[in-house]
């Protein structure tokens, strides 16, 4: 048995400790927000946060999480994960929004760090997230609407 | 699947009226019992779950609020918010209390498919025709509640209005009892609003399925779960098709917890040819049997077929002078190639494309009561629906698809081949089955754009002009494989073609001679399924049609721009016909003017870089939306690299419905004409596509987006399709700006210099 805090509260999965963290988040915990795409961690729709960092769930062993701290999309609270999260309804960028929980995750990542990126930390940091959509062009106006504070 | 800020089950009662034969029934009133006349407010309060609903697409109730049911896929393209606007803009509604719901296969819905960019062009009289019709009839019962006549009353913000006074939907829906029929001559008839008093079409707003796809909360196909399901995982044979398992040996699943057995499935539609399920309680042990079980095939015949073999095949087909079928025989093109003083020739190819929707093929079936519960993402319902009659062996009327999310459509789920095995294994288990493809499978197992081979033979006078063009375009044909019933007759009726493969072919310039040969290269067709891929035909028809024009711009040393104003001159056949296409060539000369200007066309560029222009006609002639495209490009003297540096657009799709919506999509179709031209693409190997995964297959990234300047031009005019459109003249402007910077013509996609 693995026990891992979720979003702030302790759980624990009986899994097998290779299992990829994805799918105990998903099918276990039934948090769906975190998505599967690509499964060899080159889409970034599993995009989770580990001790607040950005990580790709799809090939993370559920050992490799125990007795740390996960956050998925349905528990980000940060100031710049709500901030994000208001800049992608203000800019629309959703399309068919199938990727957009691994994009904020990452972006939150990305602001924790670097609370005012160029562009090109923002390429750096997101381009490893797929959007097939391609509203790419979104996502970088509502990271720098997020980086300013809302509104801009 | 209901969206946006409220759910609200509709009861069956409220649908009486709709479907059947030729006339609606507008049923206004009750659907319980009427209520006493104790006070107003209590009146109201118990008249709140009263509904108005007439016609299926819309029901108001005694609250005022208006849920739009939306039969049209939601995949990224928010239609259900530009088919609520178009409801709601007639009804007079308040926005504030639209909500929308995705409804499942229910045969009430019609012919249901989410495709060709047609959703708003087809929906846009019938909805606006549906909202009229409720607002005439609003405002009937609401000049009888204000004591005035109807035709001092307009309906507006949710309100029956005459003068100062006013009565709100709500009201009106709560205490009135009223009900009238409408023919379908009748609502053909209904008054539509002049385009000056819309208050919602053509207005800047959000999309409803933003805020809930803004927080992880949106609900796609690979989502859903049942009590007690089982996971299944696909084990797919080497060929699509006739392949056979000669062997399972899963000896060595039987250690992996979790694992249960493993199912060769038995299709009576031939969907699935050779196919083996595993079935696990959970998916990472799917995954895990998956890689352990051992299946040994007989491979189908087409197992060693290659790209270069297909290729070779669309360029002997395309090289016969009389293959194929004609799909437009203008002038005489035979006597122009024998009159001219020269010609040209030149072969333009694409390659395999994927449609890599990022949420994998899946799908979640439930067989309860002799019915299959199908829960899964789907772009056209009545396709696939008598394909699963024929597998399952049942009528269509004991399978209900159930509606979600599309995470990424682009034409894959228009075949919803992917309930087949879940269905057969729910039916043989007994339990809800969940099948998820992982990317591997998914790319194996999609319908790809097919390798395409066009050639262009053109002829000149003894001037230098430009005489004639014969294009003969080879191809995988999705139409023919799939939906066999939508084939197109030949010009001189001599044989069939699928339109959507030739689409873009058939194109806007006046030509004096031009023939086009659409042709099916059937050993394409024998070795994958061809599907449609964003933009279809005119996805690659517009790659070699717009290269060519550039090519002999260049042969008769005239610029790309003027050359093609020269030639979009709405003469004959091109002028256009009222509604769709009113205006014809003059509307992408328009565009073209405009984007030149915008572009700064004909500026002094360094060494290395250079701009190329491209039009589109969108998907089909009879449903234009006319774009016009400028590409500027930078190649490395050294590398050979192509940095696309800008992409101006001008964009006439007639009235525009949602217009952040439309940007949104021209945006994305954009870029996808960008991956298209340099990052991706893959081949066909040993029968199936090479490239499975993001670690080979490889399109456009965050750090490859270039500038881009999109403009819609005003317009009035009805409108027309969004979804693809923009994305077919980026491609053939990036070849042609490739061209400008280092004088290579470049005719393959993806381009690789």
């Amino acid at each position: 048995m693995i026990e891992f805090e979720l979003n702030g509260q302790a759980v624990t999965s009986e899994s097998p400790p290779n299992t990829p963290l994805l799918w105990v988040i998903r099918d276990e915990q039934k948090l769906k927000g975190t998505k599967f795409g690509c499964g060899i961690a080159m889409c970034g729709a599993c995009t989770v946060h580990l001790d607040g960092s950005a990580l790709r769930s799809c090939i993370t062993p559920l050992s490799a999480v125990e007795n740390r701290s996960v956050t998925t999309i349905e528990g980000l609270d940060s100031d710049a994960g709500k901030a994000l999260q208001s800049a992608w309804v203000e800019e629309q960028v959703p399309q068919c929004g199938y990727c957009q929980s691994g994009q904020i995750m990452q972006a939150a990542d990305l602001l924790e760090n670097t609370p005012k990126p160029s562009d090109t930390d923002i390429n750096n940091a997101m381009n490893g997230n797929m959007c097939r959509c391609m509203a790419y062009t979104r996502i970088r106006k509502a990271i720098k609407n997020a980086a300013n504070g809302g509104g801009a | 699947m209901v969206m946006a800020k409220q759910t609200r089950p509709i009861s069956r009662r409220t649908f009486i009226a709709g479907t059947a034969g030729t006339t609606l029934v507008m049923s206004l009133g009750s659907v319980l019992p009427g209520c006493s006349r104790e006070d107003a407010a209590s009146e109201l309060a118990a008249g709140a779950s009263k509904q108005f609903s007439p016609a299926v697409w819309f029901v108001v109730d005694g609250t005022g609020s208006v849920l739009v049911n939306i039969a049209k896929a939601e995949m990224g393209q928010h239609v259900g918010t530009a088919l609520a606007r178009i409801v709601a803009d007639e009804l007079g509604a308040d926005w504030s209390k639209v909500s929308i719901k995705h409804v499942d296969s229910d045969p009430k819905w019609g012919y249901m498919v989410t495709g060709g960019s047609w959703s708003v062009f087809t929906s846009f009289a019938m909805l606006s025709q549906a909202g009229a019709a409720g607002r005439t009839v609003l405002i009937e019962e609401g000049a009888r509640m204000l004591g005035v006549d109807a035709a001092e009353c307009k309906a507006h913000g949710g309100n029956v209005i005459a003068g100062d006074e006013q009565v709100s939907f709500a009201e009106i829906v709560a205490k009135s009892d009223i009900s009238r029929t409408f023919s379908d001559e009748e609502l053909a008839a209904m008054p539509i609003k002049p385009a000056e008093e819309r208050h919602l079409i053509g207005k800047q707003g959000s999309a409803l399925d933003v805020p809930a796809k803004s927080r992880g909360e949106a609900v796609y196909g690979l989502d859903t779960e049942l009590p007690d399901m089982v996971y299944a995982h696909p084990l797919i044979p080497p060929t699509r098709y006739g392949s056979s398992i000669k062997s399972i040996d899963d000896t060595a699943a039987k250690d992996i917890p979790g694992y249960q057995q493993t199912l060769a499935l038995s299709d009576p539609s031939e969907t699935l040819q050779g196919w083996a399920v595993v079935i696990a309680e959970n998916f990472p042990a799917a995954m895990r049997a998956a890689d352990a079980v051992e299946v040994e095939w007989a491979p189908g015949p087409t197992a060693a077929v290659t790209e270069a073999h297909i290729l070779a095949e669309g360029a002997k087909l395309a090289a016969e002078p009389s293959s194929g079928v004609k799909v437009v025989d203008d002038g005489d093109v035979a006597a122009a190639r024998e009159n001219a003083a020269r010609t040209h020739t030149a072969t333009y190819r694409t390659n395999t494309v994927l449609h890599f929707t990022l949420e994998p093929q899946n799908a979640l079936v439930e067989y309860v009561d002799g019915v299959f519960h199908i829960h899964s993402g789907n772009q056209w319902q009545s396709l696939i629906l008598p394909v699963l009659a024929k597998a399952l062996e049942v009528e269509e009327s004991n399978i209900v698809i159930h509606q979600y999310y599309l995470g990424g459509g682009f034409g894959r789920r228009l075949f919803g081949d992917q309930m087949i095995p879940a269905a057969l294994a729910a039916r043989e288990l007994g339990r809800p089955v969940k099948l998820i493809f992982q990317r591997d499978e998914d790319s194996r197992f999609d319908c790809v754009r097919s390798p395409s081979v066009a050639k262009f033979d053109a002829s000149f006078d003894g001037d230098g002009a430009l005489t004639g063009i014969e294009h003969a375009a080879a191809a995988g044909w999705p139409t023919l494989a799939m939906a066999p019933g939508f084939l197109a007759d030949g010009v001189d009726g001599n044989g069939k073609f699928d339109t959507f493969s030739i689409s873009g072919a058939d194109h806007w310039y006046t030509l004096p001679n031009h023939r086009v040969r659409a042709i099916n290269n059937d050993l394409a067709q024998r070795t994958f399924l061809p599907g449609w891929l964003r933009s279809v035909g005119p996805g690659w028809i517009g790659w070699g049609v717009e290269s060519f024009m550039d090519e002999v711009a260049a042969m008769t040393g005239e610029d790309p721009v003027e050359f093609r104003l020269a030639r979009l001159d709405a003469a004959g056949k091109n002028a256009g016909t009222t509604p769709n296409s009113v205006g014809g060539a003059a509307r992408i000369a328009a565009a073209l003017k405009d984007v030149a200007e915008r572009s700064g066309w004909g500026k002094e560029l360094p060494a290395g870089e250079g701009m190329g222009v491209a039009v589109s006609h969108g998907q089909e002639r009879n449903m234009p939306t006319w774009t016009a495209c400028v590409a500027h490009v930078a190649v490395d003297a050294e590398t050979k690299a192509v940095t696309v540096r800008k992409i101006w657009q001008t964009i006439d799709c007639g009235t525009v419905v949602h217009p952040d919506g439309a940007l949104a999509q021209a945006e994305g179709a954009t870029l996808w004409g960008v991956s298209l031209a340099l990052h991706e693409g893959t081949a066909i190997e040993n029968g199936e596509v090479k490239d499975q995964n993001l670690n080979t297959y490889t399109p456009l990234r965050m750090a490859d987006v270039p500038e881009l300047d999109i403009k819609f031009m005003e317009s009035k005019e009805f409108p027309m399709g969004m979804g693809e459109p923009p994305h077919i003249a980026v491609p053939p402007a990036i070849g042609n700006a490739i061209f400008a910077a280092t004088g290579t013509r470049v005719r393959d996609l993806p381009i690789r210099l």
